[in-house]
């Protein structure tokens, strides 16, 4: 109190240059910094990350970890259980299993990433466009995104995998099809609150276009809640691979996938329950992972949450 | 240096050199109300309602009322941020509501608006300095080393220091994030700014700063504002003249002397005995109004102020009271004025 009132009283309008002074003489925290900064503190998110680090070094140099190729059968020495030799043991034509599960990281993982990039870009393109515009727009993109979500997802892949060719590349794209809507309406809610915001006005009032508005101002301020479900999304769409290669209408024989390995190893449940048990520990590890460091996202992009 | 409260005062009233800057002439904004299954238009709000006013060059026109009068729905309309319902716009004589968009984008270089909230008018993922200098990337006026340059130099123009463009929103205070704000508005030099009750979110001490800056800056700048707030000892403080807005109209319109002294409009005259004044022994007599303000879905016929006038008479009630200059300078929408 008495250095204040100490000040004369016309000196008010003079701003201090210390005013609010502690937090500016800092050196200024980039938003991406503080967002690592709180996600290392989500110690389960933080296991997450490094496992799927792993995962993709993994799958990125599978030629050289793998002990022999995806297709290299062995019929003499079907379902071998795991050995020194083989790590992970052999299938019912003697492949080995190990090999085979770190080739089919490759596609599970690719499989999972393609799909969600596929999901959030149409997601956030549609969502977007229908929240901006709004209007006739937002109705005419609104009632088709419902008439898809209304299709039951996973009967609507497998019709549609049924007639197109099951490529790879195809599945990857008919997940990605299928899992935009619920991301095109939270965007859509974003963009909605958002373009009401004043610093949206104040980018019109300054003559700025829609792309700059759209692409400046709205979707950084919409992205965490898009990063976080693209992450969960990924898990996700590898889940659904599986499922679908699973059912012998995903990636086909002689290409791995961790779905087509249970898949084949179904039969031999009772005899080689390896066969399922290792791609099955996969593919719940990098779910798991998946869902977490989403959840860490979350917490670490959450704007309310404070330090 | 003067008591900032006494700032207004030692100035004095500036009228400025008389030219119109801005014509505002029945302004109309309705916001349809939709309901039921189809989402039928049911209704129209009626946000601005017949407004018409003139802008002088270099003068401060404050615009007061309630909230949801209409009146920062008024200042969004001039600007076109509202598409009007009807009525004109003339900025420098030319018409604002029919221009095609490259015609606006050069308008925006004349007009510019300050926001209330000086939390949400800054894009928290841009730093001030991307959020000052947007403007002359917009209109392709300096980009590199001369955008850094020009953007420094506002900053200091507004009273904040050059390093602060490398920070981000959230490391100020409410004051200093609306002077960023300002600094915005000045980037690409305009002759009207409409401040939109840039100081009714802040502090009462750093309001009496803001104020003073944008005095400050008018002298400087030769800037003509449109001032709208809702307190009308800040609206005193700053404005040469004063327009008074109740549901969607404009009630009473004067240079700020008269409408302190002489208020003509029984509304004006409620609100002007609602100023606290800071005297324990002064006593005076306050005209309490009675009741809400009615809804502006089915406003009051006649006499928008009917409902609620201590003077209402059955005139008031039946017909809707002209707009009329009862002395030069003097405009009032009642039947009751001489």
């Amino acid at each position: 109190m008495a250095a204040v009132s100490k000040q004369p009283p016309g000196e008010l309008d003079q701003l201090d240059p210390n005013f609010g002074g502690d937090a500016l003489t800092l050196k200024p925290e980039s938003y991406l910094s503080m967002v690592w900064r709180r996600f290392r503190r989500h110690k389960l998110a933080m296991a997450g990350l490094c496992f799927l680090i792993l995962m993709y070094f993994v799958a990125v140099f599978a030629p050289y970890i793998a002990t022999q190729s995806y297709r290299h059968t062995d019929p003499p020495n079907r379902l071998q259980p795991p050995s020194g030799e083989h790590w992970m043991g052999t299938d019912h034509i003697g492949r080995d299993l190990f090999s085979r599960v770190i080739w089919g990281s490759q596609i599970s993982l690719s499989v999972g990433f393609v799909a969600a990039g596929v999901a959030v870009v149409l997601g956030t393109v549609i969502g977007a466009v229908a929240g901006y515009f709004g209007g006739v727009i937002d109705n005419l993109l609104m009632r088709f995104t419902e008439i898809v979500m209304s299709f039951p997802t996973f009967f609507l892949l497998i019709t549609i995998v049924s007639i197109v060719e099951r490529s790879i590349f195809n599945i990857m794209l008919v997940i990605g099809f299928t899992s935009w809507p619920g991301l095109a309406r939270m965007v859509r809610g974003q963009f909605l609150s958002l373009r009401e915001q004043e610093f949206v006005l104040a980018a019109r009032a300054l003559g700025g276009s829609n792309a700059r508005i759209i692409f400046r101002h709205i979707l950084p301020n919409a992205m965490a809640p898009v990063i976080v479900s693209a992450t969960l999304r990924i898990g996700g769409a590898i889940l659904t691979e599986s499922g679908l290669s699973f059912l012998g209408l995903g990636v086909q024989e002689p290409f791995p996938s961790w779905g087509n390995i249970i898949n084949g190893g179904r039969t031999f449940l009772r005899q080689a329950p390896w066969i399922c048990a290792f791609p099955g520990i996969f593919i719940f590890l990098t779910v798991l992972s998946f869902n977490y460091v989403g959840d860490g996202l979350r917490d670490a992009l959450d704007p309310r949450l404070k330090d | 240096m003067d008591n900032p409260l006494n700032h207004a005062a030692t100035d004095g009233p500036d009228t400025g050199n008389g030219d119109v800057l801005l014509e505002v002439r029945n302004l109309k904004k309705y916001f349809p109300l939709r309901g039921g299954i189809f989402s039928r238009v049911q209704g129209w709000i009626k946000a601005v309602d017949d407004v018409s006013f003139d802008v002088y060059q270099g003068e401060t026109l404050g615009l007061v009322g309630e909230s949801g009068c209409g009146k920062t729905t008024t200042g969004k309309c001039i600007l076109r941020l509202e598409q009007p319902t009807s009525g004109a716009v003339l900025f420098e004589g030319k018409d604002v509501l029919s221009m095609n968009s490259d015609e606006l984008r050069t308008l925006r270089r004349e007009m510019q608006i300050i926001f209330q909230d000086p939390y949400g008018s800054l894009n928290p993922r841009m730093t001030v300095g991307d959020i000052v200098g947007e403007a002359f990337v917009i209109h392709g006026i300096a980009s590199g080393t001369e955008k850094t340059q020009r953007v420094e130099e506002l900053l200091r123009v507004v009273g904040l220091s050059p390093y602060h463009a490398r920070r981000y929103p959230h490391e100020f205070s409410g004051g200093q994030r609306q002077r960023i704000g300002i600094a915005r508005a000045l980037a690409l030099r305009p002759k009207l700014i409409i401040c939109d009750e840039p100081v009714s979110a802040l502090d009462v001490s750093i309001q009496s700063q803001i104020l003073n800056l944008l005095k400050d800056l008018q002298d400087e700048f030769q800037l003509t504002y449109v001032f709208i707030a809702h307190d009308l000892s800040v609206v005193q403080h700053i404005s040469d003249r004063v327009g008074v807005m109740y549901l969607g109209r404009l009630v009473e319109l004067t240079d700020g002397d008269t409408l302190y002294s002489s208020p003509k409009h029984p509304y004006t005259q409620a609100l002007l005995s609602a100023i606290p004044v800071p005297d324990p022994e002064h006593k005076k007599e306050r005209l309490v109004l009675e009741g809400d303000v009615p809804s502006s879905l089915e406003p009051p016929s006649g006499c928008s102020f009917h409902t609620r006038c201590l003077y209402c008479q059955d005139i008031c009630r039946q017909v809707r009271p002209e707009w009329r200059e009862i002395e030069k300078g003097h405009f009032v929408a009642c039947h009751l004025a001489e």
